[in-house]
């Protein structure tokens, strides 16, 4: 029953998040759309989103790890995997207890902290959810949208335009690599092991696995019934369960309950600490419990305790780096500066909160995203960065903002965003068509929604581009249409950290009485 | 009478009988003075009502679109602007060329263009997309290579080839819907630069004399059955997106004709009450009229002026 119960509730997650990474047509909109995303433990982490977290403590403290069984997109990735494995396997499939790495769970857990002082690359791997949302975004995406295209291509050659073809392209190879690379190691160790990852390398769990030991309902072995059989054990896919102990390592543990329906002497049990305890007939069977536990508590306080003191001493360090980089600004302007996804503050608020989900880039309706390479530095591979081959970034739209569940992208009204800079205009009047060739064109100033490129008279009634880099915002129009090659006649510099733009000046409407043709 | 007089007797009846239904249209098509009306400028009615007037002087839709054709409807939907700011064609006068078409008979209406932003959010935001369905058109997309194939141009004089959209190819006819505005590459924007949303690759315009190339584009084999230009707002300033409503003018106007440079060349002077806009800066007009496409000379057409109101 629990298990069936797990299993719904985790089909219908996984299925929801991976349809809004995967849903290049924004059939999922609106302001719960992203909720799923949100309602990650390392993307609250670093939102600081209270609800959240409390939500997800409180949820853990009575129920243990029922987040990485059904929360996390890349738990439910292994258990399918696994799954698949089952059903495959000549043989059948048998998990085996093994024993707690807790030092590599630790050691990669401290390393996971490094996002504090602006190095988010460890936890941009590890992440089991970034990790998840750049498999969905670098390959499941492409494959839906092929699969889309075909639809399309049947659809339209009978008339109908119900399905539109979308041009399916790998944005960054190096992303996509890092994502197939990812799903085929996450996947080959769930295939063979069952939830290694989330028990070895994944931060998540091990800050989820240590709060589960105290949780109130856990998975209980009534030691007077077990006889050690060891049904339950090759059930447990986190290896949890050793049966000839009679123990449960609760830290690991993912609650997924297959064990609960293997045990034979109904030994097994998802109950509250109390209820074993006063059931127990005799004192020594909690004390192997406690004594399985016991070791490693003092270790797994420990870790905590760093990870408390290390985010303590990293915040005011980092706030502090803020100040200095709003008050100073950045006055020169490198042309190394990739372009911030509007409403990211600036490069150091990305490398504080950004581990490269690529949910925006998903997102993204004017392919305007892509994952930078080295553009931020190592730290900032695979962030987010604007670029304007295939698009531009629309004036009205602000859906990356809404959907980045990090506070990398910051959330931005329709106005806001009117004026957020993240750039600025360059041109390059020697490479321009108007004076190279004496012909018109126009195309920057065409899509210029501010008018920072503005057409002005030249000669013999041409008109050639004049800018405003004051009320520009950077939005990469004018370089995306610009059709000069090899180089642009016209491209957008990179601000380190977002301005403001000046609101353009609105002119008064002018009622004009016209009343002949004038022909 | 010998086999082969009888033949030719009875393709000559067969050609007459295809023959008369036509000459009575065009009988229909004349004005009260007699003379076929070239063009129709009409002033001062909502976009529908201007339409249906205009439609009327030149005969009826039926003279235009004939019954089972598929028609395509196509109008300037290039921004993600709403109808009050002018940058795309009026929904109303969308909707009602539509209803038009379907009245005249035809089977199957699209609309789409080929927009400079995206285009979901362009067909959404114009109002368009709802006009036009709810009159029983498809609006097609148009944001992807794939629906569009490469024709040759013979007359073109920069343009040799373009990629057209299928629904162009595919139709029995089309009727070009732009709206009048400031452009500031080719200073305006009407009929003819209209037809840069039936073309993939724009950015070959801008690069290669943008003024020569709409006029090449225009000598497309498949020409626009008319031209109905939306002069209801007119964008007066920072065109072809334009920032604000400060932009627009609210003008009221409609112009329609088969000839794409005369319509063009009456929209200019029309614009240039607004603002001075020599008819040499809109260089494609002219193009226009050196290849044949049209006239500029409008004292030489038969135009019906209304005012309404």
């Amino acid at each position: 029953m629990l298990k069936k119960a797990r299993v719904a509730v985790s089909v219908a997650l996984f299925s929801l998040i991976t349809f809004y990474f995967v849903d290049f047509a924004g059939l999922l909109h609106g302001k719960m759309a992203n909720l799923p995303a949100r309602a990650q433990l390392i993307p609250a982490v670093l939102a600081s989103a209270f609800a959240i977290l409390v939500a997800l403590a409180v949820l853990t403290l009575l129920f243990g790890r029922v987040y990485c069984s059904s929360v996390c997109p890349m738990g439910v990735y292994q258990d399918v995997a696994a799954w698949i494995s089952k059903r495959v396997a000549k043989k059948k499939k048998r998990y085996k207890f093994g024993k707690a790495k807790n030092l590599l769970r630790a050691a990669v857990l401290a390393a996971t902290l490094a996002i504090f002082f602006k190095f988010p690359l460890v936890l941009a791997f590890v992440d089991p959810y970034s990790a998840y949302g750049r498999i969905a975004a670098n390959v499941f995406r492409p494959v839906y949208m092929a699969g889309n295209n075909a639809l399309a291509a049947i659809f339209t050659q009978f008339g109908s335009y119900t399905f539109y073809k979308t041009d399916v392209f790998v944005v960054s190879v190096f992303s996509f690599a890092v994502a197939a690379l990812t799903m085929l190691a996450i996947g080959y160790l769930a295939w063979r092991h069952g939830r290694t990852y989330c028990n070895t390398i994944c931060p998540v769990g091990t800050v989820l696995g240590f709060l589960s030991k105290f949780s109130v309902f856990k998975i209980r072995i009534d030691k007077s019934k077990c006889n050690s059989c060891g049904l339950c054990e090759v059930k447990c896919k986190a290896a949890c369960i050793s049966s000839k102990q009679k123990t449960v390592d609760s830290s690991r543990c993912v609650d997924c309950f297959s064990c609960l329906n293997a045990c034979r002497r109904d030994a097994l049990k998802f109950a509250p600490a109390l209820m074993p305890k006063k059931t127990s007939t005799a004192g020594h069977s909690s004390a192997g419990d406690v004594g399985a536990v016991e070791c490693s508590v003092d270790e797994g306080k420990r870790r905590f305790l760093i990870a408390g003191v290390a985010t303590a001493a990293a915040a005011p360090v980092a706030m502090a780096g803020d100040k200095v980089g709003s008050l100073t600004g950045s006055s020169r302007y490198v042309r190394q500066h990739p372009i911030l996804p509007p409403g990211a503050v600036s490069v150091d608020n990305m490398l504080k909160h950004c581990t490269s989900c690529h949910l925006c880039i998903s997102k993204c309706p004017s392919q305007a995203l892509k994952p930078a390479f080295l553009e931020y530095g190592l730290a900032g591979i695979m962030q987010p960065t604007m670029y304007f081959e295939k698009g531009f970034c629309n004036f009205d739209c602000t859906i990356c903002s809404e959907a980045c569940p990090n506070g990398a992208i910051k959330p931005l009204t329709k106005e806001e965003k009117h004026l957020n800079q993240g750039g600025y205009v360059v041109f390059h009047k020697e490479l321009c068509v108007v004076p190279t060739d004496e012909t018109n064109c126009g195309a920057c100033s065409e899509h210029c929604p501010t008018q920072a490129v503005t057409m002005v008279p030249y000669k013999d009634g041409l008109t050639i581009p004049h800018i405003n880099v004051e009320i520009c915002i950077g939005c990469g129009g004018c370089e995306f249409i610009c059709p000069v090659r090899p180089f642009r006649a016209i491209h957008i510099e990179g601000h380190a950290v977002q301005g403001k733009a000046k609101p353009f000046e609105e002119q008064k409407k002018e009622v004009k009485e016209i009343d002949s043709f004038g022909f | 009478m010998d086999r082969k007089q009888f033949l030719r007797t009875l393709a000559l009846a067969g050609a007459a009988i295809t023959l008369k239904p036509k000459g009575g249209m065009d009988l229909m098509a004349q004005s009260r003075d007699g003379k076929t009306v070239d063009l129709v400028a009409v002033m001062g009615g909502e976009p529908a009502e201007m339409f249906k007037q205009a439609i009327e002087e030149l005969g009826g839709m039926s003279k235009f679109i004939k019954s089972g054709w598929k028609v395509v409807v196509k109008p300037n939907i290039g921004w993600d602007k709403a109808p009050e700011l002018a940058g795309n064609t009026n929904p109303e006068l969308v909707a009602e060329v539509v209803r038009q078409c379907f009245q005249a008979g035809a089977k199957e209406v699209t609309v789409f263009d080929h927009t400079c932003d995206d285009w979901i959010k362009c067909y959404k935001n114009s109002g368009i997309e709802a006009a036009a369905k709810a009159a029983g058109a498809k609006m097609a997309p148009a944001h992807e290579e794939s629906y569009y194939r490469e024709v040759r141009l013979p007359l073109g004089k920069k343009l040799k080839t373009a990629k057209v959209h299928e629904a162009i190819l595919n139709c029995d006819a089309w009727i070009n819907v732009p709206v009048l505005k400031h452009h500031g590459g080719a200073n305006l924007s009407i009929s003819m630069k209209n037809h840069m949303g039936i073309i993939w690759d724009r950015r070959i315009f801008h690069r290669s004399d943008l003024q020569q190339c709409i006029a090449d584009v225009c000598t497309l084999e498949k020409k626009p059955t008319l031209n109905v230009v939306d002069a209801y707002r007119t964008m007066k300033t920072n065109g072809p997106q334009g920032r604000s409503t400060s932009d627009v003018v609210d003008t009221k106007s409609l112009f329609v004709s088969k000839d794409i440079v005369a319509v063009d060349t009456a929209a200019a002077k029309f614009f240039g009450q607004i603002r001075d806009m020599p008819l040499e800066h809109v260089g494609h007009l002219a193009n226009g009229q050196t290849m044949g496409l049209g006239t500029m000379k409008l004292e030489n057409l038969n135009i019906k002026r209304i005012k309404i109101g």
